[in-house]
């Protein structure tokens, strides 16, 4: 069984890497499987934005509210899902921010730029996506996974998968 | 007519228009749509007359404190100034036209200055100084509008810290204009047992192509939810249920859904609750929709904050203030608030097919921490545009405006409810309280933008 000891950069950097092919597949089932069961994604609307209840979000999800929203982007009323768009992140390699084995916590910071195509019209948002991961019953796991979009505080066009 | 007429800059943009031409009793033409020729006319006629909102005074708490924007396609500040007033002034130094603050806020201090030239004006916008003014001297300058320092956006008028302006003098004045939504502001005000409101927690912004009205109408449209929303309330529906019902969540998962769920799960509310919600049409364009209940109406969680509000306001008005939950009030034609939670809409158009929306939040001062978190909480869920309740909305939106361009039928129908009197025209009355369906606050909309959009009356500069 895996174990903190056994990770490795390279595991953290090819989960990262795996976790934005799960997304741009829509293989959203295994993507939602890979945060802990607190796990939390999280795009703040201002840069450096803290972390308080008192300050808005783009978006802030747990996870039902994650399964809401899974749920719903296959629903067949999901009009804005017709015809379904399509999402591509291009990332640079991830660089290990956190090793810290005994405590069982790993961070990255992985700049990237997300696009989506949906509607025939396309969105393209660079930033920066923060991977806080455990190792978790043998695997590793996102208890966070927090996205600096480089507009957070601009007006947006609609952004409807995860990035 | 044709649909899509070049912009054209100054004076009135169409000579000779007729609003009233593009309104039928329960129809309205596609034109108003869709024709950038009669979105410049909008904002120099219609928005230039409105009161719009500007802002909230405490986003300008100190004086030199500005908040720069955006009304009807003009830069515009918010600006305290030492006496305290609130003033609103042209973002436009008098001698070149650069601005004098960025976008958002920001602090000017004892003076604002120009980076261009340095030249700097007192708060309330006179000129104070303009260097090497011997210069200046033996020329024509101190007649000219230069010397008279930073131009007033128009007429200023502010209520429990809602600040709003208009531009032009030839409509209804304030208190006339705004009429029961004067009363709607105190209400939300007196949420706070201070009776103040703080904007706090951030905007949200969206930019969508779509014209500003339709995203106006949606506002008053009780009638979507039930087509549009139903991919969320019925995954919300499911998946709290199948979290409830699974062994491992249930031990978890509280008897009431949190917060989160509570707010999104009413959208798939029938028509029959939305037609009973009741709505009210008011002068000028406004609307109150809810005024029995809305889908807001029982997420409070009051407590000592109630016991506070009881102090303050007495037993009556606590239970008005709190019985105060509509679904959206609409001050035409700029801004939409609730009352439960406290956030407000603000629209700013930027062309015929392009809109950015604002969604802020309030605070009602000695309030506990959860009525401003639940707004936050509201506007993340509702008017993010990473929202899954706002992608629907947004892209029937966009689809409309893309396909009001076709040729076959070019009218929009607002029938609902207008069973047609004796009269049957556009001057005859609408009624005043009517069901929560009833498109007769679309189709008062559609008469105050009429009536916005007239050509300006002889003299009607002096007549405030």
């Amino acid at each position: 069984m895996l174990m903190p000891a056994d990770i490795t950069r390279a595991m953290l950097q090819d989960f990262v890497a795996e976790e934005a092919w799960l997304m741009d597949a829509q293989r959203w089932d295994e993507w939602a499987a890979l945060f802990t069961a607190d796990g939390r994604y999280w795009v703040p609307a201002s840069p450096g934005q803290p972390d308080t209840p008192d300050q808005v979000s783009l978006l802030d999800d747990d996870a039902l509210l994650r399964a809401v929203k899974l749920k719903r982007l296959r629903d067949h009323r999901a009009h804005s899902q017709q015809p379904a768009g399509r999402g591509h992140h291009l990332l640079q390699a991830s660089t290990v921010v956190t090793m810290d084995t005994p405590g069982n916590r790993f961070e990255l910071r992985t700049p990237f730029v997300y696009t989506e195509l949906r509607a025939g019209h396309t969105v393209s948002l660079p930033g920066v996506a923060w991977h806080h991961l455990v190792v978790e019953a043998g695997a590793l796991r996102m208890r966070m996974k927090r996205v600096d979009l480089l507009h957070a505080d601009q007006p947006l066009r609609a952004v409807e998968f995860y990035l | 007519m044709s649909t899509s007429g070049a912009p054209r800059g100054g004076g009135d943009a169409v000579a000779g228009f007729d609003p009233w031409a593009l309104l039928q009793p329960d129809q309205v033409h596609r034109d108003l749509y869709l024709r950038e020729d009669i979105f410049a006319l909008e904002m120099e006629r219609l928005w230039a007359r409105a009161w719009l909102f500007v802002g909230h005074d405490s986003q300008v708490p100190q004086a030199g404190d500005a908040w720069a924007t955006t009304l009807a396609g003009q830069p515009v500040m918010m600006l305290r100034g030492h006496d305290g007033a609130v003033r609103v002034l042209h973002n436009r130094c008098a001698h070149k036209g650069a601005p004098l603050r960025p976008e958002g806020a920001s602090h000017a201090g004892q003076t604002l200055r120009c980076p261009y030239h340095a030249w700097s004006y007192r708060l309330d916008g006179t000129l104070l100084a303009a260097p090497q003014k011997d210069g200046l001297a033996g020329t024509a300058f101190e007649s000219s509008p230069a010397a008279q320092g930073l131009t007033p956006y128009g007429e200023v008028a502010v209520h429990r810290g809602f600040v709003f302006a208009r531009a032009r003098r030839d409509g209804p004045g304030f208190e006339a204009s705004m009429g029961e939504l004067l009363a709607a502001l105190d209400l939300l005000a007196d949420r706070s047992p201070q009776g103040r409101l703080t904007v706090a927690g951030g905007v949200l912004r969206t930019a969508f192509e779509a014209n500003w009205k339709i995203y106006l109408e949606n506002i008053n449209d009780a009638f979507h939810p039930i087509s549009v929303h139903a991919s969320v309330t019925a995954s919300a529906d499911s998946v709290w249920r199948s979290a409830q019902e699974s062994g491992h969540a249930a031990a978890q998962a509280p008897a009431t859904p949190p917060l989160a769920m509570r707010q999104l799960l009413p959208f798939g509310s029938g028509y029959d609750f939305f037609k009973a919600m009741g709505a009210r049409v008011l002068p000028h364009g406004h609307s109150l929709l809810g005024t029995h209940h809305s889908i807001h109406t029982g997420y409070a969680d009051l407590g000592a904050y109630g016991e506070a509000l009881r102090r303050s306001h007495g037993e009556a008005r606590t239970a008005q203030v709190l019985a105060f939950a509509p679904q959206n009030v609409v001050f035409y034609p700029s801004m939409a608030l609730k009352g439960a939670p406290p956030v407000m809409r603000v629209l700013r158009p930027l062309s015929a097919g392009r809109t950015v929306l604002e969604a802020w939040a309030f605070q009602p001062e000695g309030a506990p921490p959860a009525v401003l978190r639940s707004a936050l909480l509201y506007n993340r869920q509702v008017f993010s545009p990473m929202s899954m309740v706002a992608h629907d909305d947004l892209h029937l939106f966009e689809g409309q405006q893309r396909s009001l361009a076709a040729r076959g039928n070019t009218w929009v129908s607002l029938h609902r409810g207008a069973v047609r009197g004796p009269d049957g025209g556009l001057r005859e009355a609408l009624p005043r309280d009517v069901d929560g369906l009833d498109e007769a606050l679309l189709r008062n909309q559609y008469r105050a933008w009429a009536e916005g959009m007239a050509d300006a009356p002889p003299g009607a500069e002096a007549a405030c």
